[in-house]
């Protein structure tokens, strides 16, 4: 758990401006989404928070510590699973304990707990090619979490998903996140998907990309379960049809 | 349970279609068309081999061991060169080419010169192997390293791991397929090219064997050899499939 702040992050590939000026806070246990149409700078402004790329100008501190262009600091989730094909599950999942040098049996055994909690259990020895679509994000999560506790970027994790399964996993995801508490930046481009799993909603639209809006979704958690139904809910969501179509 | 009866079936086919053949070579044979001292009858040639049984396989040891000794000299240079060129560019821009011409020479051009350098022992044929079974695992694992997933390797980068553990956990796993089909295909040139070498010089192995029985013009026991070769080159393959399943559990359980 940690606080990530984004200062005036400013990164152009070939001349081109992708993003401009974005300053973006994430507090502790928080979760919050970063809406826009595709193309619209999310992942460049992801990739700078990850530290993969440098961003041209302005800074990202965790937790007070400058981690601008340095990898390693925050775990990531992309919208496909990236689980090793030939690593069993639970190896797949212990791959972050591994690459920080810990024994093979040592980083086997800290990530069983888990299992149980991220609805799991029983495809330990699996391999992925045997597990559904949501079970293989499920074990993603899992690995990014294993990786660090202490801030999450999850880059659309569930677009690739059916609806129904997306549905199913957006109700297991807010269950899991009530029992680990992660700090989480989540990129997506579903205006449902964000009103319902966030705490916060930072809107990125323009070209090149900036933050237009933020919108605080005041519904406490755990959400109920028809919490998409309720008139709150399309509100918010007019607001940001309004926003990104601007 | 379907699937193991189609399985049988096209199995079926393709042994009837070998009883087919060897039944109109008997025919041919039997009936005189051709004459016997050119084209044995398949009875003939297991005639001979069985006869010829223990002075074959007494000289298939000696080819088998030249074969795997290239053959794993050949896999471990292979596996070598394949590193070292996936990791530095310019090694891959500098030696690509010249890989490439070694396998344009013929290997009965060259062996000749093998003998000629290094004698009619066993080191001449064991280079011979070497040169033509390390292209195919070169090759095959490059391509294998080449075809890591951007994203996966991104991911790892993003969670600190460095070129090593890269390698180790991306790269090297991932190649794994690529890797067995070369293997395949180098475990056949193996046992091919050990023959080829022993033609040219050499005091036993299949391929002196081979040689004698030609100039004797027993060509009931040059028949005989040819099956063993091949037995044996089909028994390699399968032996790769084997090591290949035990090696990559994964591929099983889809």
């Amino acid at each position: 758990m940690a606080e990530l702040k984004v200062s005036n992050v400013t990164k152009s590939f070939d001349g081109k401006k992708i993003i401009e000026n974005i300053s973006i806070e994430i507090h502790e246990k928080e979760l919050v989404s970063l809406l826009g149409v595709s193309g619209g700078g999310k992942t460049t402004l992801f990739n700078v928070i990850s530290g993969l790329i440098p961003p041209d100008s302005g800074s990202v501190l965790l937790d007070g510590e400058d981690i601008t262009s340095k990898p390693g600091n925050v775990s990531y989730m992309l919208q496909k699973d990236l689980l090793l094909p030939y690593r069993t599950v639970e190896d797949n999942v212990a791959l972050p304990l591994l690459i920080r040098g810990e024994k093979k049996k040592t980083a086997r055994e800290k990530v069983q707990p888990y299992f149980a909690e991220f609805g799991l259990e029983g495809t330990q020895k699996k391999y992925p090619a045997q597990l559904s679509g949501g079970m293989r994000q499920r074990a993603a999560l899992l690995r990014t979490y294993m990786f660090s506790d202490r801030l999450a970027l999850l880059d659309e994790p569930f677009s690739a998903l059916d609806t129904l399964t997306k549905s199913a996993m957006h109700r297991w995801y807010l269950n899991v996140m009530e029992q680990i508490h992660l700090s989480t930046v989540f990129i997506t481009h579903d205006i449902d998907e964000a009103i319902l799993l966030s705490d916060r909603i930072y809107i990125l639209g323009g070209k090149p990309g900036r933050i237009v809006d933020e919108i605080r979704i005041a519904e406490a958690k755990p959400r109920r379960e028809d919490f998409n139904l309720t008139d709150e809910f399309l509100r918010y969501k007019r607001r940001i049809l309004e926003k990104i179509e601007q | 349970m379907k699937r193991k009866l189609q399985n049988t079936t096209s199995k079926l086919w393709s042994a009837a279609a070998i009883v087919i053949l060897l039944a109109v070579w008997q025919i041919v044979s039997a009936a005189g068309w051709v004459p016997n001292y050119m084209l044995p009858s398949p009875v003939d040639v297991v005639k001979a081999f069985v006869s010829e049984f223990p002075l074959l396989m007494e000289n298939a040891k000696v080819t088998l061991a030249e074969a795997f000794l290239g053959l794993a000299s050949g896999v471990v240079l292979g596996f070598i060169m394949a590193v070292l060129m996936d990791r530095f560019g310019r090694l891959y821009q500098a030696l690509y080419p010249l890989i490439v011409i070694t396998q344009t020479i013929p290997t009965v051009a060259i062996a000749p010169l093998l003998v000629l350098w290094f004698g009619y022992e066993m080191l001449p044929k064991v280079i011979l192997i070497v040169i033509v079974t390390f292209f195919p695992i070169t090759v095959g694992l490059l391509n294998g390293f080449k075809s890591a997933d951007k994203d996966m390797m991104n991911l790892m980068r993003s969670m600190g791991a460095g070129n090593l553990q890269i390698f180790r956990y991306i790269k090297l796993p991932g190649a794994m397929s690529y890797f067995f089909a070369s293997l395949r295909i180098s475990a056949s040139y193996a046992v091919v090219g050990a023959v080829i070498s022993e033609w040219l010089g050499g005091f036993n192995g299949l391929g002196v064997y081979m040689t004698r029985v030609k100039k004797a013009f027993s060509f009931d026991k040059m028949f005989a050899v040819i099956l063993l070769i091949s037995a044996i080159s089909l028994l390699l393959m399968k032996l790769v499939d084997l090591i290949q399943k035990k090696c990559m559990p994964w591929e099983n359980k889809k």
